[in-house]
């Protein structure tokens, strides 16, 4: 084999691409060549660098945006109106009015809920590639709480639990089920727990239940028109703890 | 509930939405290289979109990743022939410009010595400064990982083309590579 030929092969030798048979006389060439055997463990060199280096780009909100926008809504008969949830939220009363009205709940059936906790986790994944995180920063909830007025219809409640050993560390816009949904970004110790809350027309409160996909352990509640998913690789007993704190100070809230 | 014709429409959407749009920051990070401009590659990805909404119905595959790239490229393409057309058209090589030898791009002599690292951003001017189709080529492979023969249909030429791009590729980024660390000298 030449180095000319040499030279090509290397990079499919490199990636993988060659049958055993030409891998085997690239190899025997380069045993051979010192040029070759330097170009070689350079181009490996770059490409260990080329993979090390986080080259990707990160799609802005905005194109997100306008690609939903531009596709037919999925049940679009369900979403609920900003007023309807508004309402829902006034008046516990009205929610039996709301049916009579045809307003009729979103109830998820047992694989959109599968589905949802699946993009749920896909969007907590995505999060912890480097710079995707946080798009407010703030450990003040009274930074991160109105950073997402205007931002979405209903935005979630920020509670600075650092009290009780979760830091919070910012906000986020994302997108779960088709919407774009506020989740609000936790830590304990280096894990990170992402809070995704979006808005839903039943305002009936469902308990916690806690469950795992991919590794990752989701507590899943519902309460006054929201829906809640905390997501992390904390252990399902401390994630239980960060639900079970939200909660109550959710209820503090309310009373106080 | 009452299945009609309406729901065809949202219930093509949903699958679509799984589909492809876990690709978007793959889609985005494409258009970014090839058009090395963030506000066209904004464009270029919403119009593939929209294109590949189109003719999901007539989608058999090859995998979701490599078809969007297909459908993104040629987009792309369009924008290079709108650039080329305005005042300050980019400078495009000649048909046929991967034919050159790729020896003439390195050194004669590589020294043995250890190749410097880079932060990100000049890892991504470097990459970015490639000219094409070997930027393509390279972005397919190292940054959004298809296989060879992927990368054989997404840019529409033989496997054997992708190899010799990747090769001349690889060899003008280690010239440029070279050519940085001996300036940070």
């Amino acid at each position: 084999m030449t180095c000319e030929e040499a030279e090509v092969l290397i990079h499919a030798l490199i990636d993988g691409e060659l049958d055993a048979g030409h891998a085997r006389e690239v190899e025997v060439h380069i045993e051979g060549c010192a040029h070759c055997a330097v170009l070689m463990k350079e181009y490996q060199e770059i490409r260990q660098a080329i993979a090390e280096s986080d080259l990707r780009y990160k799609a802005p909100l905005e194109l997100r945006r306008k690609i939903e926008k531009a596709l037919p809504q999925p049940q679009p008969q369900a979403a609920p109106s900003r007023r309807s949830v508004l309402r829902g939220f006034a008046m516990g009363s009205a929610v039996s009015a709301m049916a009579a009205t045809g307003l009729v709940a979103i109830v998820l059936r047992n694989d959109d809920e599968q589905r949802i906790e699946n993009e749920v986790v896909s969007a907590h994944l995505r999060s912890l590639q480097a710079g995707h995180l946080i798009d407010v920063v703030s450990t003040d909830q009274h930074t991160v709480k109105p950073w997402f007025n205007g931002k979405l219809d209903v935005s979630p409640p920020v509670i600075d639990l650092t009290a009780q050993g979760f830091t919070l560390i910012g906000g986020r816009l994302d997108y779960v089920n088709a919407r774009e949904i506020g989740a609000v970004v936790y830590k304990r110790r280096q894990h990170v727990i992402n809070l995704f809350v979006a808005q839903t027309a039943n305002t009936e409160r469902k308990t916690a239940k806690v469950s795992t996909l991919q590794g990752f352990n989701i507590r899943r509640w519902s309460d006054r028109g929201l829906n809640y998913w905390a997501v992390s690789d904390l252990g399902a007993d401390e994630l239980s703890e960060f639900g079970d704190k939200f909660e109550s100070a959710m209820r503090a809230n309310k009373e106080g | 509930m009452v299945v009609n014709a309406s729901q065809d429409d949202p219930e093509k959407a949903r699958r679509f939405r799984e589909a492809a749009l876990p690709y978007l920051d793959d889609a985005y990070t494409l258009a970014r290289y090839l058009l090395r401009d963030a506000a066209d590659a904004e464009d270029a990805v919403q119009e593939c979109y929209l294109r590949a909404y189109k003719h999901f119905d007539s989608y058999r595959g090859p995998a979701m990743k490599p078809w969007l790239f297909a459908i993104l490229r040629n987009v792309c393409r369009a924008e290079y022939a709108r650039r080329k057309t305005a005042p300050t058209a980019v400078e495009e090589l000649p048909e046929g410009g991967d034919q050159t030898p790729m020896w003439n791009e390195a050194p004669e002599t590589p020294e043995k010595q250890m190749l410097r690292r880079f932060d990100g951003d000049t890892v991504r001017r470097l990459v970015a400064a490639l000219a094409e189709p070997f930027r393509e080529t390279f972005v397919l492979r190292e940054i959004q990982n298809l296989s060879y023969r992927e990368i054989a249909d997404v840019a529409a030429v033989p496997v054997g083309t992708v190899m010799s791009r990747l090769a001349r590729a690889r060899a003008m980024l280690r010239s440029a590579w070279l050519a940085e660390q001996e300036q940070a000298k």
